[in-house]
């Protein structure tokens, strides 16, 4: 590997450690993302010409946090820097001296010891990360807005820019960075904390985590390809969140985090299926299941096993579950639809949900008839809950098409078309009304 | 950190005598809660507002008008002054607040006057 190409590697794997550590030490988000941007920076030049060091983490967090001192020196005649800076003196110090003092580096022995793991060759699998664990829950506080949780997530866990973040959710860089500067604001003036919630708590915002990263898989699942790094970046995250509840009671964190790291790999592995080379969408019963990811379905499946396990069920297990149902389908024809509609139905008891109730009924048509699916959207229908969503009318008239009643699957196909929010999705439902009746849309 | 709790609920919602009751909860919260009281209904409230004089830029005016300064549904009908250690602290002492319970409690830290970038 080349200098070059072990920097961009550490930059992925230790960009939100790096910031984390430097948060942790400063309490200054912005000068944590600049001293960690100075140590990649300072990594370019110098890994090609002294050699890659034997644990990149480390040497970059040293980096990183020397730069921080030096900065906090230039500026300590500021009351508060220079409290800052006596609080972050003894730590550097005895990293640089390759001593551990007592008390607060007690945390950072950990952290060494964590790197000493990495440096090894193991990529941290038992790691104890408590930094960056810290800040995923701090970055997905649900004292902040959505939007702030995803684009904080993506700045300082995963390490994109401003600029990157402002185009993946496709607004003014200008906004998101007032969206980014605000949101570090509420954490520091209303006093969200930059902690690891307390057993009690854990389950509840572990579980508000998982859905700010699942929100940023999906973003990138429904987006067109130049917006596909979102899900990998939501994978990469997965990873990580997943492996740092590892160890840490109550289990329900670890196994739902499990989970939808499986849930995304299994999603993620029909990527190459589920858009033609006009860049149509291919239901998943016409894809071709030969350009599926085998690799993502072996790892997914396996992570799966291991999430259940561990015995703490969870509606990311329970969806991750019905992924691995198709993916172990090597032919649309081989799905399992019984084992689909059971696990919709257990779905919906822990998780309840109408679009939940929408998946339920198109599984019973596969198990029963599209007429028994029919029977179940008519009671979702009346419900109301779906009104407007383009997939209760798309469903309806697939079921309608699939009985021969081809005038109202037609117009089902009619009422779905304007409601579809994307145009990929409205073209693949144009196409189906076309080939039901030889027509478009408008006639 | 100080943190203000709002005790805000809808006056339309029918609550049993003694529901809202913080009696346990100022029990519970001894030690974090610093101040705080029953305020009287927004029927009672009178709003200040101090205003140039139109048609003389140079002179300001005191407007007194009767009411609450925002018309809402939910009404703020107490407030608690609490000292924790972070917002999850303050969290944790407002969802036990008997008021969480059908209306709700708005949670916001005190200005330190250190952190001036908010504004």
């Amino acid at each position: 590997m080349s200098a070059e190409a072990a920097v961009a590697a550490a930059f992925r794997e230790e960009w939100g450690r790096v910031v984390a550590t430097l948060i942790r030490l400063t309490g200054d988000w912005d000068l944590a993302e600049e001293c960690a941007q100075d140590a990649f920076t300072r990594a370019l030049e110098r890994w090609p010409r002294d050699g890659v060091p034997r644990r990149p983490g480390a040497w970059l967090t040293t980096t990183a946090r020397n730069r921080a001192l030096d900065r906090l020196r230039r500026a300590a005649t500021e009351e508060g820097r220079l409290r800052r800076l006596a609080a972050l003196a003894p730590a550097a110090e005895a990293d640089l001296a390759g001593r551990r003092g007592p008390g607060e580096e007690a945390r950072d022995a950990a952290g060494e010891a964590a790197f000493d793991r990495l440096g090894a060759g193991e990529p941290g699998e038992t790691g104890d990360e408590p930094d960056r664990l810290r800040l995923f829950f701090t970055c997905c506080h649900p004292a902040l807005s959505t939007e702030a949780r995803v684009a904080l997530t993506l700045r300082t866990l995963a390490g994109l820019t401003t600029a990157e973040i402002a185009r993946a959710f496709l607004v003014p860089e200008g906004t998101m960075a007032k969206r980014l500067v605000r949101a570090k604001h509420k954490i520091r003036n209303a006093g969200i904390p930059f902690r690891v919630p307390p057993p009690e708590f854990l389950p509840q915002r572990a579980g508000a985590v998982l859905a700010v990263l699942y929100l940023l898989f999906n973003e990138g699942y429904s987006a067109p390809a130049e917006r596909h790094d979102l899900c990998g970046q939501a994978i990469r995250l997965t990873r990580t969140l997943a492996r740092l509840l590892g160890p840490r009671p109550p289990e329900q964190g670890h196994a739902e985090a499990t989970g939808l790291l499986a849930l995304m790999l299994l999603q993620h592995a029909r990527r190459a299926a589920r858009v033609d080379a006009a860049g149509r969408l291919v239901p998943l019963d016409e894809q071709d299941r030969t350009r599926w990811d085998a690799e993502a379905i072996r790892e997914g499946t396996e992570r799966l096993n291991a999430a259940l396990r561990l015995g703490r069920p969870g509606p990311y297990q329970i969806q991750a579950a019905i992924a691995a149902c198709h993916a172990e389908a090597a032919r649309a024809a081989d799905t399992d639809w019984a084992q689909i509609a059971a696990l919709y139905a257990r779905l919906h008891r822990v998780a309840p949900s109408p679009v939940v109730e929408l998946n339920h009924a198109v599984a019973v048509a596969m198990r029963d008839g599209p007429a028994a699916g029919l029977a179940l959207l008519a009671g979702l229908q009346r419900g109301g809950a779906l009104a407007g969503y383009h997939l209760l009318p798309a469903t309806r008239a697939d079921l309608l098409r699939r009985l021969g009643r081809t005038e109202a699957a037609a117009a089902a196909y009619r009422e779905a078309i304007p409601l579809a929010p994307t145009a990929r999705e409205r073209a693949y439902l144009t196409a189906r009304l076309e080939s039901l009746t030889g027509r478009g849309p408008g006639n | 950190m100080k943190y203000l709790l709002l005790i805000c609920f809808d006056e339309s919602i029918e609550v049993a005598p003694g529901e809202g009751s913080p009696d346990a909860w100022i029990e519970a919260t001894r030690g974090v809660r610093l101040d705080g009281s029953r305020l009287r209904p927004p029927a009672d409230a009178t709003t200040v507002r101090v205003r140039r004089k139109p048609g003389d830029p140079a002179a300001e005016e005191v407007l007194v008008s009767d009411g609450p300064f925002a018309e809402t549904k939910e009404l703020i009908v107490g407030y608690d002054v609490i000292e924790c250690e972070n917002l999850d602290e303050a969290l944790n002492a407002a969802a036990l607040h008997p008021v969480a319970r059908f209306g709700a409690v708005e949670v916001r830290p005190f200005w330190t006057g250190e952190d001036a970038e908010g504004k």
